[in-house]
């Protein structure tokens, strides 16, 4: 099953490609990442899709939190959350078309962000099935070039602490003791 | 104050107390050597960087404290992979140092310059490019600090040579490691805890699995306590041996694929396994899908990425070793399994009580006869270091360790090469102990540039080749796999005795077994390195054998014994 792991890291050098390196060497499968800067500076923050037991899931963490440059990770596929992607499509649009394409793209809240002659180019954001549904309409119309980005997600509600400086530097920067490994 | 990059890498290493380095130079390192001059820092010139960090990671493991080697950019850094891999399996841990091109050069191709930094990602546990001198002392303090904390491994330095050339306020206090995201300090959950002491109460057939994490967590005496206290028997992994005295009544010996069969035997009949830093190896378990199929499991290790990695567990435990099982004993019920230890009595029959040298001379040359005499004769005391091959299992069988750290192998990576600038690096961390290197014919002649460094360190030290003319361990295999076709496997040898003469050792030839005795009385007494070339059988294997991959029980015997030894009954 697909597990959304949320990782903080320091923002440095070479720590996507220590993410990447793990997750090749020990034989994980990555769906997505995507990486950015968070609200604090310094640290960034990486969604990380993968295709794992529960588990290989515990083992997957395990092994990013090896990582010294990782501050934190949090599996947050069981909790309510936010997800999206994002995609801009490029579809061949005669005149007779068009109109027909944008309605299409409007039913799925996709909005058209270029207009030309024979072409046009369709943005959507939204959970990975949507996109895919989306794709499947336009398909017909002859999709020319598509873009996608990996999923983000954001867990729902308050988060424990206020900060993400205030979770990295107190007590909470170590484990809580406690976590229990066993399954 | 204000120091070169170069200076300010040895303030950092004198103020981590290393007192000795194993290094070679070459110019992207050349403003750091230059610089050593001017401190009280031991450099121990080795004749190749991979022996560096054999000799780096065999100080590591003789005294748990980190050990530092150091090399140049290019061929200097990648000659140092193999042994930073060695320690990165073994969990040992080692600083390496290596010089790189000049910051703004890199990228460019530059002479000598291999991104060492991304070479080594994999097999360290952390690794740094340094690229002003201002980082290098809290570079340098908290590749300490990862290196020897946790789960301990190889970190490597990688240091422009502009970082070493410009000058930086040097502030020791200042570079006090800031990780803000590594925790090295576990504790298990209370919970596991409750599961873990119901589970102990309700075994029958308990055996204990003890690896290396017993002497990296230093709990010898707690596991000791545990299983007197429980009754529980021993079962050692080969990292693990000397871990718990192999005198204890409670030790069983060795498992896994050169295991003693009655050990595998117990695993394979057990209902609970209590795996005490150990990682589950596919050289212990054989096929998972079988493996110790009537027990319950519980894992005690300080890493959590071990825990259902190889044989899923009932109860994890992840925290220090020693911790942890001070926190669990008062909890443990108190235990007799009578039956249970008569049982593994049986299993064992005489053989554990026979005494191979008791054997009458059928005036063949055993390595498993030498093996025996070096421990008899050294009273089992030595700091023994081997290479890899039949001749490491021979001496986890006949070299009986009872203390930590008195066994220095390269097990997980199982690296050739490994025992003689291993040893070395022993010798200069223990320089009173005795030190005995035991290694094949193959994997000697893979490192024997460093009795050069015997030679210019006067390193007193004793190197018995147990010479079968074949790459053994490999024959072995050929011998009971591949029908006897022996490809590639036999050596054509130097005459080892020479070959110490020439650097200046002192060389010993032996044929006969009662020349065996002699020759290790006189390598004791002589001051200095002696190399013993012991001519044993050449095609002797080692057994019992669980092919790789097969089921634990399935264990292959001896057929006809030439030799009858304990380990075979
Ligand atoms: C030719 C050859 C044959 C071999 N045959 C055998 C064989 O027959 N039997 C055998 O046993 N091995 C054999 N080996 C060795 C084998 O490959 C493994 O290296 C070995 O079994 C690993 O032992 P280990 O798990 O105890 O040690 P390690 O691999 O060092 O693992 C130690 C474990 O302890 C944990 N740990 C470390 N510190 C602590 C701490 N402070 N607290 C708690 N946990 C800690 C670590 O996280 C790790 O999980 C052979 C090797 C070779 C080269
Ligand atoms: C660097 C390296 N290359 C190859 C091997 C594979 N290998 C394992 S044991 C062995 C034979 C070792 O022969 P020798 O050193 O003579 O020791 P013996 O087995 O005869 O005791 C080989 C080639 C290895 N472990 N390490």
């Amino acid at each position: 099953m697909l597990h959304t792991l949320v990782v903080y890291v320091e923002d440095k050098p070479g720590v996507l490609n220590r993410v990447a390196s793990l997750f090749r060497r020990r034989a994980f499968n990555i769906d997505s990442l995507t990486v950015g800067h968070t609200e604090t500076p310094g640290v960034s923050r990486m969604t990380i899709v993968c295709d794992a037991d529960p588990a290989a899931a515990r083992r997957v963490e395990a092994n990013i939190y090896k990582l010294v440059d990782v501050l934190r990770v949090d599996d947050i596929t069981d909790q309510p959350a936010v997800e999206r992607e994002l995609a801009m499509i490029k579809v061949a649009a005669s005149h007779e078309t068009r109109g027909q394409i944008i309605q299409l793209a409007d039913v799925f809240r996709a909005r058209t962000v270029d207009v030309s002659n024979d072409s046009l180019i369709v943005e959507i954001t939204g959970s990975g099935d949507k996109i895919e549904r989306l794709l499947d309409v336009l398909k017909p119309f002859g999709v020319l070039e598509m873009v996608r980005t990996g999923r983000v997600a954001m867990a729902r509600g308050p988060r424990p602490a206020s900060k993400l400086e205030d979770r990295f530097a107190g007590e909470d920067a170590h484990e809580e003791p406690g976590v229990s490994y066993s399954v | 104050m204000k120091r070169t990059g170069a200076q300010i890498i040895w303030e950092s290493l004198l103020r981590q107390g290393v007192s000795t380095v194993f290094g070679y130079p070459g110019g992207a390192i050349l403003p750091a050597y230059d610089a050593m001059t001017q401190y009280p820092m031991r450099h121990i010139l080795v004749r190749h960087e991979q022996g560096a960090t054999h000799m780096a990671d065999g100080f590591a493991r003789a005294t748990g404290q980190v050990g530092v080697a150091i090399a140049t950019s290019g061929p200097g850094a990648t000659n140092m992979v193999t042994g930073i891999a060695t320690a990165m399996l073994d969990s040992s841990p080692i600083v390496c140092i290596t010089g790189q091109v000049g910051s703004k050069l890199i990228g460019s191709d530059a002479f000598q310059e291999t991104d060492i930094t991304g070479v080594t990602l994999p097999i360290t546990k952390h690794n740094y490019l340094v690229t002003r001198a201002d980082d290098v002392a809290p570079t340098i303090r908290e590749a300490f600090h990862v290196a020897a904390s946790g789960r301990p491994g190889p970190v490597l330095i990688d240091i422009t040579k502009d970082a070493q050339q410009s000058s930086a306020e040097f502030d020791w206090d200042a570079a006090e490691p800031k990780l803000r995201g590594y925790r090295p300090d576990r504790r298990p959950a209370p919970v596991d805890y409750q599961k873990a002491i119901a589970l102990i109460k309700n075994a029958r057939r308990p055996v204990i699995l003890a690896g290396r994490g017993i002497i990296q967590s230093e709990a010898g005496q707690q596991v000791v306590a545990f299983a007197e206290r429980t009754q529980t028997p021993i079962a050692m992994t080969l990292l693990g041996l000397g871990g718990v005295a192999a005198s204890h009544e409670l030790n069983l010996g060795m498992m896994g694929m050169h295991g003693e069969a009655w050990v595998n035997t117990a695993i394979q009949e057990a209902d609970l396994l209590l795996a005490f830093g150990m990682r589950f190896d596919d050289r212990v378990t054989g096929n998972l899908k079988t493996y110790a199929p009537h027990a319950k499991k519980i894992h005690i290790d300080i890493d959590p990425a071990e825990i259902n990695k190889n044989v899923p567990v009932d109860v994890a435990l992840v925290g220090d070793l020693r911790e942890v099982l001070v926190e669990l004993l008062p909890h443990v019920p108190v235990a007799e399994h009578v039956e249970w230890l008569a049982r593994i009595n049986e299993l064992k029959g005489d053989s554990a009580v026979r005494d191979i040298q008791n054997l009458p001379d059928n005036g063949h040359l055993y390595a498993a006869h030498v093996i025996n005499d070096i421990w008899r004769e050294t009273d089992g005391n030595a700091i023994v270091v081997t290479d890899v091959g039949q001749h490491q299992m021979w001496e986890a069988q006949y070299y009986k360790h009872n203390t930590p750290r008195s066994l220095i192998t390269s097990g997980g990576l199982g690296t050739m090469g490994f025992a003689l600038p291993a040893a070395i690096g022993a010798k200069i961390a223990k320089p009173d102990a005795e030190v005995w290197v035991v290694v094949g014919d193959g994997g000697f002649q893979m490192t024997m540039c460093e009795l050069a460094t015997v030679m210019q360190e006067n390193i007193d030290i004793n190197v018995a080749i147990i010479n079968n003319g074949f790459l053994g361990m490999v024959r072995q295999w050929q011998e009971f796999f591949y029908e006897k076709r022996y490809a590639a496997t036999p050596l054509v040898n130097p005459n080892f005795t020479k070959l110490a003469e020439a650097f200046g050792l002192t060389g010993i030839t032996v044929t006969k077994r009662g020349e065996v005795v002699p020759a290790v009385r006189a390598a004791r007494n002589h001051k200095g390195g002696v190399v013993i070339d012991f001519q044993v059988e050449q095609e002797d294997s080692v057994y019992p054998m669980v092919p790789a991959g097969a089921d634990l029980h399935a264990m292959i015997r001896r057929p006809s014994p030439i030799v009858e030894t304990a380990a075979d009954a």
